[in-house]
């Protein structure tokens, strides 16, 4: 089943054409693997997913479907619980770890009781982070870990209960032990959501990325089994990044 | 032989005459809180601040202009900084350059630049006459409030530009809207730093002399309603001295209304020291 | 929805400050300008003020503030230029955090207060050393002076500290000193935000008012030297405002609109020289 579906979409910011004519569809509960060089439009692809490019002042063209819905149909409060988005460099709001983690729900509907709690638990425990913080929820969360950082925004983005979840380079400022973490984190999370992940580190999307697709100076230049980009991919530039050769 | 200065014995030459001239500024300053310190301080009791003025202020205390000036002031800050804090919030988060923030920030830093005659003039004419709300407590605010906008735009578009830019994304990344966004994360964020601009614009309001004279009057009575006439501290200091009416009741008033600065000034440092330690 | 009320709502508060800087002007001119077409500019314009006689002159008041403004920017230039260099460059960080707020505490302090230690210091002072009255441009001139430091200060410090490091790395690489550089390079670098901090200086102290009431001593005369007592447009404001009725009351404040004037135009060369945003 297609949880996504992106058709023919073009994004300008100003003069700058950051993503050319972009087709390509992203499967139910798969994780699909986002690679390529900087400055390939990467980042410009998820936010125009979640439509955070508007606060960028981007013009885009081209459709993108969200569970049969034009995503510019959805109002976009619900559109962003929907799909969430994390970002290379863990942000934790000020305040305690606890307050960060009710910030999105509360943005959304009123709790009645011990529910919010509830969320806040399955988010926390789904990142794997409970264990590391069910004592120090009321710290402030600037007092965790890069690591532990990184997953507290991951547990924010669940307890959105989001469908789609986008991490952009979600690793790329962490060191090999928690970025183990994270990668398990997003396997076993992977029955109930669906993934994009934009990674600066190939051999991530090889480890953990059902699909790859291969962006190059805003154009896609192929997307397909990870093991097929990996192996043998169509597109000689593919194969020239996967070993290194430019980016 | 010439005698020429070399660049080295210039450079200590320039050093000692800025060092001088900087130390000279800074002891006038504490010469000016020193002088006033030392012959009020000792005038100082508590029956001073909580006594009504008698006899024109020869005898008594000074308890009716402390009301005024806290009421004057309280209200000043009541009106000015929703519109303060709006315009920043609305200047940083709604507009991107163009035409209206050009005009909106000319009006900020012209007004900011007026002097307080003007204000004073402006409010005689248009609160206490054309609205005829008469020399007031009402009319004095008002007039502050004007004077004081400027000052919270300013200090809270900078608390508000600190906050960093990742904090908003992460909101709306979340669902969150724009007015969430702004109310929940970029204003709990900047608060110490607007609440820096407030102080400073008590500081203003609470010195301020030609503004209120002329809105708020010089009644002596302690006030009873908003639409009593007041004296506030300032007012009530300059009338002393000017009019020679007491020296020691002058010395007395005006190291309260230095304490008070100080105090103002020093949380308002405090305040921003803390914001920017932690976003800048 | 709530978005887009919010935004109106915001858009019109945003105005206040314009909206008030507005009405401001408009009542003051109202009240003033009518009196200046009635009774012609030679008239408004002349030395001659007995405005419950009719004849409104500010000339002379005029030419008192200017002369209080020239002597406050001779104490306030070179006092506050000083600081800002000392505090820019050749102080350490923990001398600029103790420094710097101590001279904008200068700022803080009211008006009545300068006027005050004027009166009970500075007045006799010049009395006794320079005799006159006391009560003088002169006096006027160096509390004011004081007054405008702050302002010049914090604006050319601000300026200094925007010039990019790479300059002085340079100058200093060729081997320039400190002081070489900052006198051939910085300071003209920096030139038009000391520029504006001086001009906005400068409107402070033809705005101020209580001060200078109280130390100036208000004689409606054309002073002929430092020491004589001097009568400025604020103070005739706030001196007679308490009290003037039908055209006494039009003249001061079309004496105000031809103020409100000047303080503006110096406010629009001063947003112009700094260019924000
Ligand atoms: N907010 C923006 N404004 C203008 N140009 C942008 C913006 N964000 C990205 N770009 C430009 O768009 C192109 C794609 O950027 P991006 O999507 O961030 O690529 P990646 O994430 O693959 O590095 C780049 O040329 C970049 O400079
Ligand atoms: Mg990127």
């Amino acid at each position: 089943m297609i949880k996504v579906s992106i058709k023919n979409l073009n994004l300008f910011y100003n003069k700058v054409q950051a993503l050319k004519n972009i087709s390509l569809d992203i499967e139910k509960n798969e994780i699909l693997g986002v690679i390529g060089p900087a400055n390939s439009g990467k980042s410009s692809l998820l936010r125009a997913i979640n439509r955070l490019s508007e606060n960028d002042y981007a013009r885009l063209s081209g459709t993108i479907i969200l569970d049969d819905t034009d995503i510019f149909t959805i109002p976009i409060n619900d559109l962003r619980r929907r799909v969430g988005l994390i970002f290379a460099t863990p942000v934790v709001l000020p305040g305690s770890i606890h307050k960060n983690m009710s910030y999105g729900p509360k943005l959304h509907r009123r709790f009645k009781g011990s529910e919010l709690d509830e969320i806040i638990f399955n988010a926390l425990s789904a990142a794997n982070l409970w264990k590391e913080v069910k004592d120090r929820l009321k710290d402030s969360a600037s007092t965790l870990s890069g690591g532990q950082q990184q997953r507290l925004c991951i547990a924010r983005t669940l307890a959105m209960d989001p469908e789609v979840i986008m991490m952009d380079e979600p690793c790329s400022g962490l060191d090999p032990i928690s970025t183990a973490k994270i990668e398990a984190t997003m396997f076993e999370l992977k029955e109930k959501y669906t993934f994009i992940l934009v990674t600066n580190n190939t051999k991530q999307a090889a480890r953990v990325a059902n699909k790859t697709a291969f962006f190059l100076a805003g154009e896609l230049i192929e997307i397909d089994k990870t093991e097929k980009i990996f192996t043998n991919p169509a597109d000689s530039r593919t194969d020239g990044y996967i070993r290194g050769k430019f980016g | 032989m010439t005698f020429r200065i070399g660049p080295r014995t210039n450079q200590i030459i320039a050093y000692s005459i800025l060092l001088l001239m900087t130390l000279i500024t800074v002891v006038v300053l504490f010469f000016i809180i020193g002088y006033v310190f030392k012959n009020g301080i000792g005038q100082l009791s508590l029956e001073f601040l909580t006594d009504k003025t008698r006899d024109m202020g020869k005898e008594g205390g000074i308890l009716p202009s402390i009301l005024g000036t806290f009421f004057v002031t309280i209200f000043a800050i009541i009106i000015a900084t929703p519109l303060g804090v709006g315009s920043a919030v609305y200047l940083v988060e709604y507009t991107k350059g163009g035409l209206i923030h050009r005009i909106i920030s000319f009006g900020a830093d012209c007004l900011a630049g007026v002097p307080s005659i003007i204000f004073g003039l402006f409010g005689f004419i248009f609160f206490v006459i054309k609205l005829n709300l008469g020399w007031s407590i009402i009319s004095g605010g008002l007039t502050l409030a004007v004077m004081i906008i400027p000052t919270i735009i300013r200090t809270t578009e900078e608390a508000i530009k600190a906050v960093p830019h990742s904090f908003r994304e992460i909101s709306y990344s979340l669902g969150g809207g724009k007015l969430d966004t702004i109310l929940k994360v970029v204003l709990p964020t900047s608060l110490p730093g607007i609440l820096t601009g407030v102080i400073l614009g008590i500081g203003r309001a609470v010195g301020e002399t030609a503004a209120v004279i002329f809105t708020a009057g010089s009644s002596l009575g302690i006030p009873t309603s908003a639409f009593s006439s007041t004296r506030t501290l300032a007012v009530h200091f300059y009338i002393l001295a000017r009019e020679g009416i007491s020296m020691p009741k002058a010395y007395a008033t005006a190291t309260v209304l230095i304490i008070i600065i100080l105090l103002v000034n020093f949380i308002a440092y405090r305040l921003m020291h803390r914001f920017m330690a932690k976003y800048y | 929805m709530k978005d887009k009320i919010a935004e109106k709502l915001l858009l019109f508060i945003a105005f206040s400050a314009i909206l008030s800087l507005l009405l401001i002007t408009f009542f003051i001119f109202q009240q003033g300008i009518p009196l200046i077409f009635k009774v012609g500019l030679s008239n408004f314009f002349s030395t001659h003020w007995a405005p419950t006689r009719g004849n409104f002159g500010i000339l002379s008041m005029i030419i008192g503030s200017l002369m209080v403004t020239a002597g406050a920017l001779v104490v306030g230039i070179p006092f506050g230029l000083a600081c800002a260099i000392f505090l820019a460059e050749f102080s350490s960080p923990p001398i600029q955090k103790t420094l710097k707020p101590i001279i904008e505490l200068l700022a803080g302090i009211p008006s009545v207060v300068y006027g005050f230690i004027g009166i009970v210091i500075l007045v006799p002072f010049i009395r006794e050393h320079f005799g006159g009255p006391g009560f003088s441009v002169l006096a006027a001139s160096i509390i004011l002076g004081i007054m405008i430091l702050p302002t010049i200060v914090s604006i050319s410090y601000d300026a200094l500290l925007a010039v990019p490091n790479t300059y002085r790395e340079g100058s200093y690489a060729v081997g320039a000193t400190k002081w070489q550089t900052v006198v051939m390079l910085l300071l003209p670098a920096a030139r038009s935000g000391i520029v504006a901090g001086i001009i906005l200086g400068m409107g402070r102290a033809i705005g101020e008012t209580m001060a200078v009431i109280m130390i100036a001593g208000n004689a409606l005369k054309i002073p002929h030297s430092m020491l004589d007592s001097v009568r400025t447009l604020t103070s005739t404001l706030a001196l007679e405002l308490g009290y003037a009725t039908g055209d006494h009351r039009a003249a001061l404040f079309a004496c105000g609109s031809f103020l409100f004037l000047i303080i503006i135009l110096l406010n629009i060369i001063a947003i112009k020289i700094t260019g924000r945003k």
